[in-house]
């Protein structure tokens, strides 16, 4: 650390010095020459030549379709880069695009970053692949997330309706009623942590993915965006809805502050200690991998509703397999993600509990009756299926979500540490991301 | 060596005075030639290229353009940076005199000859530095969570509520304790090597006319090491500008303590890697820099002249 002055400042010359010369690249990509028509024959010549293979994605399945890739096509190499995920995933990614070095043939890249990507031109349009054909294969909410247009920036490899994951055995040990509503769930809340204070119901230290999918639940639109033109604003009645209970829940201290995919969080996933998990039906694979000693505790339900009966559900992540516009061997990197997300691949991964974006998956009888083991045999998909089909469609991301996301816990986060309310600590991310969008050059009301 | 020069000989060879001056001007270069290529390469042009950067705004929309002088009147009028500014000067006016203050104590103890085992008590104080910065931090990171860490587990042993030593209000100062842990040792070192140099002359005469220890300590150690002091002084502001390991390994475990733009450092580097913005990154690099330097020249100043 104590060293000279110039140090960091060499260190980020340097870096800005790769970062320009990315641009000058990119740029000239762009510019030089249209994008060719890849037809079926070449993409099978390409897999008869063989090679390598470069992927950074987290997604648990994906580790099973490599390796059965690579049996069908023994001259192809997949090389699976798994350890990041979340904003160390996306850091890196950037990085290796500004830097124009070491960029991934494939990367893994959540509906909500897309946006940032295709709009800088960092992605390789997958219309020419023959992509745009898939369109009918998809749900509709996932496919218009990777396609603008004509353009097809990613083929959708999951989806996450929402679902309520609960710990059945820490309910029934205290007799408490599976809540229904999020008023009901308040109420259980308290119960639990009143019947043992080291039980939670739920952990949140600040998660802008929770966040806005629980906004998108209770009807907020904070975002509207219209090419370049954007507009944020969190001040609407789907926004105050989840303030109100969601407060109560801070200032309660009924949430855990555990910060999700640590090593406590799993932790408390594991001992009871973190009661329930309001998240996306992409889940499970998680569960199975990263909580094997809870098998058989826990269940699905559908998530809370915001009055009694009504049926609104909400996304929360979800991925797609892009390839980045800077990657190498793009008909071998196209013929993976095809395989992975669309064709042999999708069957594959479903069977290790990932969500579909296809249709044909999501509407068999096999997928819907489907026993989870994990979950004591239920026949989980129903519930998740259901919620798919309840998603309202018309939320939309920022282009620019990555960065708002980081700040997320400079701004929304005090409230979870301070005096500082939700409804405060919004209003400082929507001033915060304004000035950003703003900076961009985007048109921001 | 230069007498052995005979300069009268020099005169009659008369040879061409251009060949010769040429040739002297090649040897010099060739000497000083791979530290001006080092220098420059490594040194000046990211520097000049940094400032060129400042001058430049690229964007998601409408791309790279010169921009003047607008990203150094944005950073002048930008409350994060200067937040974050006002915190590592908080940092540098309370943790540094402390730091100074028990590296200085541990060196006189040293130096006083009246401790037991006096070079296994000097390495144990220096062997934190040794520790590399992210493991001292992740370590310290673990002892201070409130859940699974030692404040953890002395609340739950004694039932007691220590104050959440990650929470907003306190985790500068357990960041303060970290670095404090880290330094003591090496600034002791600088110290510590400072006073071995005193000729025991002095101490002899000091003895001879009565004084005590504390009066050689203000008379003749103190003022024989300030050069030390004001080095390690430099060094320590140096460090506390610049801190960036500590609470960026710190935040993970403190999302919401330790904002991104946490100090200056942290700023320039979340701008630079979330949000893609290179240009005021360097700017704000620029600024933070020239601040670092006077602050550092000043305080040089001040001590050597106090030194004469």
């Amino acid at each position: 650390m104590r060293r000279t002055t110039s140090r960091i400042l060499r260190g980020l010359a340097l870096v800005s010095a790769l970062a320009l010369g990315a641009t000058a690249c990119g740029s000239s990509d762009d510019s030089g020459s249209e994008q060719k028509q890849v037809s079926a024959a070449d993409i099978q010549a390409a897999l008869k030549k063989g090679g390598t293979v470069n992927v950074w994605a987290w997604e648990p399945t994906l580790k099973t379709v490599a390796a059965d890739f690579e049996k069908k096509y023994p001259k192809v190499k997949i090389n699976l880069v798994s350890e990041r995920s979340g904003d160390k995933h996306y850091t890196a990614v950037s990085n290796a695009i500004s830097a124009g070095k070491g960029v991934p043939d494939v990367a893994q890249i959540e509906y909500f970053a897309l946006g940032q990507y295709s709009l800088t031109k960092g992605l390789t349009d997958l219309a020419p692949f023959g992509a745009d054909k898939l369109a009918s294969k998809y749900t509709p909410g996932p496919w218009n997330a990777v396609s603008d247009g004509d353009k097809v920036y990613g083929l959708p490899m999951d989806s996450g309706p929402m679902a309520m994951f609960y710990n059945k055995k820490v309910f029934d040990k205290y007799k408490i009623a599976v809540p229904t509503t999020w008023d009901e769930y308040l109420e259980a809340a308290r119960k639990l942590h009143k019947a043992d204070p080291k039980v939670f119901i739920a952990n949140d230290a600040g998660d802008a993915g929770f966040t806005t999918s629980m906004l998108w639940q209770a009807g907020s639109r904070p975002y509207k965006v219209d090419g370049t033109k954007v507009s944020i604003n969190f001040d609407d009645a789907g926004a105050k809805k989840y303030e109100a209970v969601w407060q109560k829940m801070i200032d309660e201290k009924l949430v855990s502050p555990i910060t999700g995919w640590t090593d406590d969080w799993y932790k408390g996933l594991g001992d009871g200690s973190i009661a329930t998990l309001t998240t996306g039906a992409w889940m499970p694979a998680n569960f199975t991998t990263g909580v094997p000693n809870a098998a058989g505790d826990w269940r699905a339900a559908p998530m809370p509703a915001w009055t009694k009966g009504e049926k609104a559900s909400a996304e929360n992540g979800g991925s797609s397999l892009v390839l980045p516009a800077l990657g190498k061997n793009k008909e071998l990197a196209y013929a993976f993600v095809e395989y992975a997300n669309s064709g042999d691949g999708v069957a594959t991964r479903v069977s290790e509990g990932a969500f579909p974006a296809t249709k044909a998956e999501l509407e068999s009888p096999a997928f819907q009756s489907k026993k989870f083991e994990y979950f004591g045999g239920q026949e989980a998909n129903k519930i998740f299926a259901e919620s798919a089909a309840n998603v309202a469609s018309d939320w939309s991301y920022l282009p620019f979500q990555q960065y708002a996301n980081s700040i997320f816990n400079d701004t929304v986060g005090k409230a979870y540490v301070s005096s500082t309310t939700l409804a405060q600590g919004l209003k400082a991310w929507q001033d915060a991301s304004i000035k950003y969008g703003k900076e961009q050059g985007f048109t921001v009301e | 060596m230069t007498t052995l020069q005979p300069p009268a000989a020099a005169q009659p060879r008369s040879a061409p005075p251009p060949a010769r001056k040429d040739r002297r001007s090649w040897t010099g270069w060739g000497f000083i030639g791979p530290f001006v290529a080092v220098f420059a390469l490594v040194f000046l042009a990211p520097i000049v290229y940094s400032v060129y950067l400042s001058l430049y705004r690229n964007q998601l929309i409408g791309g790279n353009q010169f921009v003047g002088l607008d990203n150094y009147t944005q950073a002048f009028k930008d409350e994060q940076f200067w937040d974050s500014v006002g915190r590592v000067g908080l940092f540098l006016v309370i943790q540094v005199p402390i730091m100074l203050g028990i590296a200085l104590l541990v060196a006189l103890a040293l130096d006083s000859g009246r401790l037991y085992g006096k070079s296994f008590f000097r390495i144990t104080i220096f062997l934190p530095y040794a520790v590399p910065a992210v493991v001292a931090t992740l370590m310290w990171g673990f002892m201070y969570g409130t859940k699974y860490g030692l404040v953890g587990d002395i609340n739950s042993a004694f039932g007691v509520t220590l104050p959440n030593l990650l929470s907003p209000d306190w985790v500068l100062a357990s960041i303060g304790n970290i670095v404090t842990w880290e330094f003591v040792g090496y600034n002791m070192l600088i110290f510590y090597s400072a006073l071995r140099v005193v000729p025991s002359s002095l101490y002899e005469a000091a003895e001879i006319d009565g004084a005590g220890q504390l009066r050689v300590i203000t008379s003749i150690k103190l003022p024989a090491i300030r050069g030390a002091i004001v080095i390690a002084t430099i060094f320590s502001i140096i460090g506390s500008f610049q801190l960036f390991n500590e609470p960026s390994i710190l935040r993970p475990l403190a999302l919401n303590s330790i904002t991104t733009d946490y100090t200056p450092n942290f700023y320039t580097y979340s701008l630079s890697f979330n949000g893609q913005q290179h240009n005021y990154s360097a700017t704000v690099a620029i600024i933070m820099g020239v601040i670092t330097m006077v602050v550092a020249y000043v305080v040089q100043l001040r001590g050597m002249r106090k030194g004469a």
